[in-house]
């Protein structure tokens, strides 16, 4: 067991953990998910923003254990390993904004990186489009990497403050399990705080207990690996390093054979589930995505586990995607399967802008 | 070893400890160069780029947080 484990922090690591997800992530598609939605950190943390009532559009509402269990599998091996160490101030407000764009940018495509491989691997051909916008932006954060971008050094902080999110992930799950109707509507019947989708997506989840395992097993051993889908990337163009690249690519050619042998290959540009077809914005939306992640140190799945760590730099990410989930349907941000939503295109410019800015004006710590 | 030749990488998010060593590996060409991190990710992944480079490594642990790389060629 114990030689396992090691092997994770090998250069297998990111292999191993990428075979894993490609295996269980069309596993929850068949097991009840949304069409190549096993895993989509953006999708499912706007799924939790609205499920607490920060948007309210109905058919995107759930409290996606995969989130839940990712975090505290994390915790969990942080705990195990000794990496359980919590630390903040590396500009959390920045971080914040970074995470609310990079939120903005991937739901104006439909998906987090993650999903855009997940995509690639079920015959979304528009995935392509939103890989290359993700490419175009970490390229974008690495000439800010090169010219001396940084958001600070972190600090040791007191334990408590590493035990926040693993408590607000076991306060989401309460809540799911729960689903506490405290308030009424004008007709009297019983409402909210907890709002779970009756149709479309959010309607649709594998088994609570099988996502939250799945959570657990991807948090635990991407927490080890340091599995990160925007790392494999800049590595790959900044260093030279192919280590977590690695793990893409195994997780799309595994997650490829896995849709194959269940049946959901559906190769095509049209009618791919919960996608739509503008490329133009598929492109851009990714673009901010991966400029946004790059400037943040790593992609939404690593700052939901670099939070289970104790990371509360990477828990501020967080909440501002959560925060921006609220938002992207508020103010017509969101993409649907029907096209661009209104204010999603100027949405990617100014999101572009701001990182532009973050990225020349952020240069502190350097030594 | 002179003063440019350590680089304290402690707190500093990805990439940017394992993008300083390489960058300062490349420019040293050969010698010494001391990296000090305080997670064991920028631990493994500045050990990574300078095997990758051809450089040895010797990797002493004064504390969790307090993590001395020292890399020669």
């Amino acid at each position: 067991m114990s030689s396992i484990l090691r092997f994770l922090t090998s250069r297998w690591g990111p292999v191993i953990t990428g075979v894993v997800i490609g295996i269980l992530a069309p596993v929850l598609v068949k097991l009840g998910n949304p069409g190549n939605m096993g895993v989509c950190m953006a999708c499912f943390t706007r799924d939790i923003a609205g499920a607490l009532g920060l948007h309210n559009t109905s058919v995107v509402q759930f409290i996606r254990p995969e989130i839940i269990g990712g975090l505290l599998g994390a915790f969990g091996a942080a705990l195990i390993f000794r990496e359980f160490k919590p630390r903040t101030g590396s500009a959390p407000l920045v971080r914040f904004l970074l995470g609310m764009f990079a939120m903005f940018g991937a739901l104006v495509f439909l998906g987090c990186p993650w999903r855009a491989y997940l995509r690639l691997a079920g015959g979304d051909w528009h995935a392509i489009f939103g890989i290359l916008g993700l490419v175009a932006g970490i390229g974008l954060g690495i000439v800010f990497l090169r010219m001396g971008f940084s958001l600070g050094r972190n600090r040791p902080a007191p334990k408590a403050l590493g035990w926040i999110m693993p408590a607000f992930m076991v306060l989401l799950l309460v809540f799911l399990l729960v689903e506490p109707q405290f308030g009424r509507d004008a007709s009297g019947n019983p409402t909210g705080p907890i709002f779970l989708s009756e149709s479309g997506p959010g309607a649709m989840y594998a088994p609570i207990g099988a996502s939250l395992v799945v959570g657990l097993v991807v948090g635990f051993l991407a927490q080890r690996s340091r599995f990160c889908t925007i790392g494999a990337i800049r590595d790959m163009i900044l260093l030279r390093d192919n280590h977590l690249l690695n793990g893409i690519v195994a997780l799309i050619v595994t997650a490829f054979v896995t849709n194959l042998i269940l049946g959901q290959f559906n190769a095509g540009f049209e009618n791919q589930p919960v996608a739509h077809t503008d490329g133009l914005w598929n492109f851009g939306g990714m673009m901010l995505a991966g400029i946004a992640f790059t400037l943040a140190g790593g992609c939404p799945g690593r700052q939901l586990f670099l939070a289970g760590e104790g990371d509360g730099d990477a828990a501020m990410f967080f909440a501002g995607m959560l925060v921006a989930g609220g938002f992207s349907h508020t103010f017509s941000i969101a993409s649907s399967p029907s096209g661009v939503a209104a204010f999603g295109p100027t949405t990617v410019i100014v999101g572009l802008v701001v990182c532009i800015i973050i990225g020349l004006t952020m240069r502190t710590a350097r030594t | 070893m002179s003063e440019s030749d350590v680089i304290d990488a402690r707190g500093l998010s990805c990439p940017q400890p394992a993008m300083m060593a390489r960058q300062a590996l490349q420019k040293l060409s050969k010698g010494t160069l001391e990296v000090i991190v305080d997670n064991s990710t920028a631990r493994e992944n500045v050990s990574r780029i300078a095997t990758n480079l051809g450089w040895e490594i010797n990797i002493d642990e004064r504390a969790e947080d307090d993590v001395h790389l020292t890399m020669r060629k």
